[in-house]
C-alpha cells in the first residue's frame, strides 16, 4: 500500500473535497492500487532526458497590451456573473473570509 | 428516396445542395429517430426548435444558392463544448444548469459553415472514463448488440460515447468528441464508426471544457471516413484564443479520400500485441497488414518499446492537469454550490464531494498527490520526462514509416457494470490510443470487422504531426478494403 488512511485524508483536504470517514479506507486502497501500477515508470532511465510539457514546439505567442473584443473582454458583468449560485451587485458572494 | 437520415453526411450535404431534400425535412428526420431513442440515453440535452430554427435559416441560404462547407447538415455535439444559451455540462453534476455565455471555437465554426445542432451528447464526467458509465446523467448505451441473443447492454466506449452511440444508431448525421487518451478512437471502435483524433493543435480547445489540456484534442465521430474528413476540416484551424493552437492552413482533407497508398511504408509495432489480447484482433490486425500490402504499400515491422509506459505516464500527467484546471469548481464562479457550510472551506469541500462523481474524485486526488511536496520529482517529473522518450521514438519510427497500423483497442464492447469496480482493468481501454495523445499525433480509428459475437472492432492508423491527409488516404484504404460493415437495426425504437 503506497497510500494509507491519513494521507488520503491530507491529500482530500489539498483537493478541497470533503471526504467522509468511511471513505477513506477504500479509497486508500484504490489510489495505492493506480499508484503501485504506475511505479513500473521506476525501469525506465530517464538520465538526462528533459521533462516535456507540450508536444507542441512553439514559443508563447505575445499580442497587444489592450482590451479585446468578444467574449474574452471586458465591459460585461452581467455576462460573468450569469451562471454564479449567489451575486449581488456584479459581485460573487462567499462567506466571510476576514475577520 | 432513402430518408435523409440513411444517407451520411457526404450524401446528405450533397443531396440538400442539389435541393433534393431540405434541411427542414433531414432535421425532423433525425429529431423523429432521436424522439424514439430513449433507450439509448445518447443526448443530455435535445434542441429541436433550435434546430428546427437552424435548420429554417439553412434552407432559405441553399434556396438563394448560398451556404458553407456543412449547410443544413445536423449535428450532434458531445457536452463538453461550451454552447451559447444552451445548457453544458461536461457530464457533471458540477455543471448541471451551466449556461455558456460564449460559444466555443469549434462549434462556432461549425456553424459558420452551415450545420444545425440537434442537441448535446452524453459522455464520461469531465471526460474521465472509458465507458460512459461515469456520467452523472446515466450511462449510454451502444446500438451494437451481440447475436447470442443474451441482449445485454453493453458500453458505446468513452468518453465520447454518446457521439459514437448517436452516430451508429443514425440520430445524427455525424458528431463531435474529444480525445485525451482514446476518447474519440475507442467509443469509434466499439460502435462500428469512425473516430479521428487530429494533431494536437489542430483545433482549438478555446471553450471546450478541460480536462488534461496538454492531451485534449477535438475531432470528429461519423459514419465513414470521408465524413470525418469533411467534419475536421470544419473543425480544424488556428485561434488566437488557444495559444496552443497551431496556425498552418488546414487541407481539404476530403481531396486525399480515394488517394493510392502505394509506395507508402506502414509500421507494425510488435509492442502493440498484448497477452491476453483476443485472437480476433491479432486475426484483424494480420488482415490490415494485407489489405495495405494488397493496396500496395509497403509494411515493415518497427519496435516502439516504451508502449507499455504510455498508460502509467497518462495517469500521471493526466490527473496532474486535471486536479489543476478542476479546482476552478469551488461553487462561486458557475456550478453547483453546497447548500451546507460553514465557511470558506466548507463551501469549497462540500461543494466539491456533492459535485463530483468518484472517477473525477479519484483523479484529481491521484492528481493532488503526485503534484503534492515530497512526490512531485517521484512522479510528476518523471512522467513528463517518460513521456519525452516516447515521444522520441515515435519521431524516430516517423524517419522510415509514413503510417502506423494497430488495433484500435484490446477488446470488443463489453458489458456495462463489467468493469467498474477495478479502474486498473478500465483504462487498459485505452492502451493502444493514449500513445497518439502523450505523442501529439493524429490518429484515427475505422471499422475493420465483427468478432464472433457480431460486434465490430476497428483497426488504428498513426500518422506525423499534421499530417492528417496520409492519415485519411490511409484509413480510407483500409474502409475499402473491408468492405461494408453492416449497421445495428433499430431494436431500441420505441
Amino acid at each position: 500500500m503506497s497510500v494509507d488512511k491519513e494521507t488520503v485524508r491530507k491529500v482530500a483536504h489539498l483537493a478541497r473535497i470533503a471526504m467522509p470517514e468511511e471513505r477513506l479506507e477504500p479509497l486508500a486502497g484504490e489510489l495505492s492500487a493506480i499508484l503501485d501500477w504506475i511505479e513500473q515508470l521506476n525501469e525506465v532511465d530517464i538520465e538526462g532526458v528533459e521533462a516535456m510539457a507540450s508536444t507542441v514546439d512553439v514559443a508563447l505567442p505575445m499580442r497587444a497590451d489592450e482590451t479585446a473584443d468578444g467574449p474574452t473582454g471586458g465591459g460585461q458583468p452581467d455576462n460573468i456573473v450569469r451562471n454564479a449560485p449567489k451575486t449581488e451587485d456584479h459581485f460573487f458572494v462567499v462567506p466571510k473570509v476576514v475577520e | 428516396m432513402a430518408s435523409p437520415a440513411d444517407m451520411t453526411l457526404a450524401q446528405l450535404r450533397d443531396a440538400l445542395k442539389k435541393k433534393e431534400v431540405s434541411s427542414r425535412e433531414a432535421t425532423d428526420a433525425y429529431l423523429t429517430r432521436i424522439e424514439k431513442a430513449d433507450a439509448l440515453n445518447a443526448f443530455v440535452e435535445v434542441t429541436a426548435d433550435k434546430a428546427r430554427a437552424m435548420a429554417d435559416a439553412s434552407d432559405a441560404r441553399l434556396g438563394k444558392g448560398e451556404g458553407g462547407a456543412l449547410e443544413g447538415v445536423p449535428l450532434g455535439i458531445k457536452d463538453i463544448f461550451c454552447t451559447e444559451g444552451v445548457q453544458t455540462t461536461a457530464g457533471s453534476r458540477m455543471l448541471e444548469g451551466f449556461v455558456p455565455t460564449y460559444e466555443s471555437t469549434v462549434t462556432s465554426q461549425l456553424w459558420r459553415d452551415g450545420a444545425v445542432m440537434l442537441g448535446k451528447l452524453n459522455m464520461d464526467e469531465f471526460a474521465m472514463g472509458s465507458s460512459n458509465e461515469t456520467s452523472y446523467f446515466g450511462p449510454v448505451v451502444n446500438p451494437c448488440r451481440r447475436n447470442d441473443g443474451s441482449n445485454a447492454a453493453l458500453t458505446p466506449g468513452g468518453s465520447s460515447g454518446g457521439s459514437s452511440a448517436a452516430t451508429a444508431a443514425r440520430l445524427c448525421a455525424a458528431a463531435t468528441g474529444t480525445d485525451t487518451g482514446g476518447s474519440i478512437r475507442q467509443p469509434a471502435s466499439v460502435t462500428g464508426t469512425v473516430g479521428v483524433k487530429p494533431t494536437y493543435g489542430r483545433c482549438s480547445r478555446w471553450g471546450i471544457v478541460a480536462f488534461a489540456s496538454s492531451l485534449d484534442q477535438a475531432g470528429p465521430i461519423a459514419q465513414d471516413v470521408r465524413d470525418a474528413a469533411i467534419l475536421l476540416r470544419s473543425m480544424a484551424g488556428h485561434d488566437p484564443k488557444d495559444s496552443t493552437s497551431v496556425d498552418r492552413p488546414v487541407p481539404d482533407y476530403e481531396a486525399a479520400i480515394g488517394g493510392s497508398i502505394k509506395g507508402l511504408k506502414i509500421g507494425v509495432p510488435k509492442e502493440y500485441r498484448l497477452d491476453g489480447m483476443p485472437e480476433e484482433i491479432e486475426t484483424l490486425w494480420s488482415k490490415g497488414v494485407q489489405w495495405m500490402k494488397d493496396a500496395g504499400a509497403e509494411v515493415v515491422d518497427i519496435s516502439l518499446p516504451l508502449t507499455k509506459y504510455a498508460l502509467p505516464v497518462y495517469y500521471i500527467v493526466a490527473p496532474a492537469e486535471a486536479s489543476s484546471n478542476l479546482a476552478r469548481y469551488d461553487g462561486v464562479k458557475y456550478g453547483h454550490r453546497a447548500k451546507e457550510f460553514t465557511d470558506i472551506t466548507s463551501l469549497y469541500e462540500n461543494t466539491r464531494a456533492e459535485g463530483f462523481g468518484d472517477e473525477v474524485k479519484r483523479r484529481v486526488l491521484i492528481g493532488a498527490y503526485v503534484l503534492s511536496a515530497g512526490y512531485y520529482d517521484a512522479y510528476y517529473l518523471r512522467a513528463q520526462k517518460v513521456r519525452k522518450k516516447i515521444y522520441d521514438e515515435f519521431v524516430e519510427a516517423f524517419k522510415s514509416v509514413d503510417l502506423i497500423l494497430t488495433p484500435s483497442t484490446p477488446s470488443a464492447a463489453f458489458g456495462l457494470g463489467e468493469k467498474m469496480a477495478d479502474p486498473v482493468q478500465m483504462y487498459l481501454n485505452d492502451v493502444f490510443t493514449v500513445t497518439g495523445n502523450l505523442a501529439g499525433l493524429p490518429g484515427g480509428s475505422v471499422p475493420a470487422g465483427l468478432d464472433a459475437s457480431g460486434l465490430p472492432l476497428g483497426l488504428q492508423l498513426l500518422a506525423r504531426p499534421f499530417d492528417e491527409e496520409t492519415l485519411f488516404k490511409g484509413l480510407a484504404a483500409l474502409e475499402a478494403a473491408a468492405g461494408p460493415q453492416g449497421r445495428p437495426d433499430d431494436w431500441w425504437a420505441a
